[in-house]
């Protein structure tokens, strides 16, 4: 079975692109389209000699993803305007954190909905300012609505009126439901001010979010970009400071985030060849491949030169075991029950 | 994918996959004249996807699918796959392309000048545009025209026509039964069947032109000119594009452009003939 390594090895090693032929140039850019990464692609090469109808599809894919990056600024341009009467840090977190603050991991990088950070004890605050500036909501069910609010970790989304673009308000980076408690006011606390009313997580954080937003929650898909995140944002981290990865295990622990975060380590290096530093002091920390890493790494690889899905089953493995983490069984069971009837079906 | 067919239309390359070998053969017969290079590297790729494992073999269904897709695809039978493997290049186009302002619209050139016609489907444009295609003029496209935003020249993209319903007999009873693709009934939007363009019109297809008239034209009613305002023309041609806040703000240089510079105008005709008479008369009054 083919799987996404040639992505991988491109991602890795753009010198590594110049062995391919026209049949691995076309799975490559299927693949990388598939898995939102053409963008990140077309900045890793923007240096190496690519075949002459290669270049312009690069280019198309730079074009798009700086215009997503100047939509997502604009956008938390709108939602800081929109908040900046509460006078609560409005913390911005993936995409579009990465693009304002113009770190390795926005290069390139698609960037979909505004997701933002507030505290908890404003969100009514921050609901009806919102509502004011424009938006609305994008659920009308009102299980779905109540789904959120009880269980989840962020208010159902809103899309703007008349700018036709979601944003997503969160309390804390895990659902309620959820088996860990992350340290949402600790994270709120440190995070890092970059001007215009705006904040994004500290480095430490911000890899805990990517982790458990990868590990912790939702069933892997996009998985080769959101690790391509936990890479970017890990040698951002060590350029400051060669013990980085210590301190965001550390830090991990406090969120009760250790074992996604070290999971998120040892695939990164294991697929990106990341550098991470093996530590024996005052923890063991190596990146050695541990029992269940393979499952996470293929269901990551599935997807072939086609663009297409593979690997059905784990696929849908990986389906079940999003809503296991998310809710204890019996919630779980309710939920499921509630979406048959209302005709949602598994893709 | 177990069947597949790389192909150039215009500027555009794209790899067309298809679990069933149907929707290629139509493609490969109809597509003998465009460039088919096995071993290009593609622009696009689309795939004809069985809705299911099911659907592969009992009561065949394709998903039409590839780089760009949208989630709500209906599902088109087999019997209908070459119109399947059109659709899947026009989304390709409709939604991935950046290289030029995309507009929906048929362009025809005589002289090396363009002219444009951009109207709703059934306006009778693409139709119009296969008859002149017969008539002198070159064919540029039934579906897309491809504005190129630092030149203002417009760009052929001429893939396959399609005739729908009684446009089927009008232009099949003047053109060699060679050139006509299967019928295929009862589709979404009726009957359809695919016009090979002139050789022509494929081997020019590199070549553009400029833009010298813009037409709106409907089919029925009495025969009938309306002039348009600048104002109206560019509204009504960013609706005809995909991409145009895609490219942003040379989109609207090029657009703002090509409004004050090629004159435009609504026409009525109630026929074939009508409205190439009309056409003929509009374009002997250029200056």
């Amino acid at each position: 079975m083919t799987d996404a390594w040639p992505l991988v090895a491109a991602l890795r090693d753009p010198a590594s692109t110049q062995a391919l032929d026209a049949h691995g140039w076309n799975a490559l850019i299927a693949m990388a389209r598939a898995e939102r990464l053409v963008g990140t692609l077309a900045h890793r090469l923007a240096d190496i000699q690519v075949p002459d109808a290669v270049r312009p599809i690069l280019a198309d894919a730079r074009l798009d993803t700086d215009r997503e990056a100047a939509q997502a600024l604009w956008e938390a341009d709108r939602a800081a305007q929109a908040l900046g009467p509460l006078g609560i840090p409005v913390i911005l977190l993936k995409g579009t954190a990465y693009a304002a603050a113009g770190l390795r991991a926005g290069e390139g990088r698609f960037i979909g909905d505004l997701d933002i950070l507030v505290p908890r004890d404003r969100l009514d605050a921050v609901e009806a300012a919102l509502f004011a500036a424009g938006w609305e909501w994008v659920k009308p069910d009102p299980y779905d609505d109540a789904y959120y609010r009880q269980w989840m970790h962020e208010l159902p989304p809103m899309i703007h009126a008349t700018r036709d673009r979601m944003i997503d308000v969160h309390h804390t980076i895990l659902p309620l439901t959820a088996r860990q408690t992350p340290d949402a006011a600790a994270m709120i606390a440190d995070a890092v001010p970059i001007g215009n009313g705006l904040s994004i997580l500290s480095p430490e954080d911000r890899l805990c979010h990517a982790a458990a937003h990868l590990f912790a929650d939702g069933d892997l898909a996009g998985g080769l970009r959101n690790l391509w995140d936990i890479h970017c944002l890990l040698v951002d981290g060590m350029e400051h400071d060669p013990d980085f990865g210590l301190s965001v295990m550390e830090r991990a622990a406090h969120h009760q985030l250790a074992k996604a975060v070290w999971r998120a380590l040892r695939l990164a290096y294991r697929l990106y060849a990341t550098p991470v530093k093996a530590c024996r002091a005052p923890a063991l920390f190596d990146y050695r491949p541990q029992r269940g890493d393979w499952l996470f790494a293929a269901r990551m690889l599935a997807r072939d030169g086609w663009g297409r899905e593979t690997r059905k089953a784990l696929r849908f493995a990986f389906f079940v075991r999003s809503h296991w983490l998310r809710m204890p069984p019996a919630m779980l069971a309710r939920h499921l029950w509630t979406k048959w009837r209302k005709g949602h079906r598994p893709a | 994918m177990r069947h597949s067919l790389t192909l150039r239309i215009g500027p555009a390359t794209f790899r067309v996959g298809s679990a069933w070998r149907a929707p290629v053969d139509d493609l490969a017969r109809l597509y003998a004249d465009y460039p088919q290079e096995r071993d290009a590297i593609a622009d696009f790729t689309v795939r004809l996807d069985p809705t299911s494992a099911l659907r592969r073999f009992f009561r065949p269904s394709i998903h039409i699918t590839g780089d760009h897709g949208l989630a709500d695809a209906a599902p088109m039978s087999l019997a209908h796959g070459l119109l399947a493997a059109e659709m899947g290049m026009n989304l390709q186009m409709a939604l991935g392309w950046r290289r030029h302002l995309l507009l929906h619209a048929s362009s025809v050139e005589k002289d090396g000048r363009a002219l444009v016609m951009t109207g709703e489907s059934g306006s009778g444009k693409s139709t119009l545009a296969a008859q002149l295609g017969e008539r002198g003029w070159r064919l540029m496209g039934d579906e897309f025209a491809l504005l190129d935003c630092v030149t203002g020249a417009l760009h052929p993209f001429p893939r396959l026509v399609s005739l729908k319903n009684k446009a089927i007999d009008v232009i099949a009873s003047e053109v060699s039964e060679s050139r006509m693709g299967p019928l295929l009934a009862a589709t979404a939007k009726g009957d359809i069947r695919h016009l090979v363009p002139r050789a022509d019109a494929v081997a020019r297809m590199a070549q553009p032109a400029m833009p010298a008239l813009l037409l709106f034209p409907r089919f029925g009613g009495e025969a009938a000119v309306r002039p348009v305002g600048q104002g109206e023309v560019f509204m009504r041609l960013t609706q005809a594009s995909t991409n145009y806040v895609a490219l942003g703000e040379p989109a609207f240089a090029a657009l703002s452009r090509f409004v004050a510079t090629v004159p435009a105008a609504a026409i009525d005709f109630p026929s074939g003939d009508a409205g190439i008479a009309l056409v003929d008369q509009l374009w002997a009054d250029l200056p």
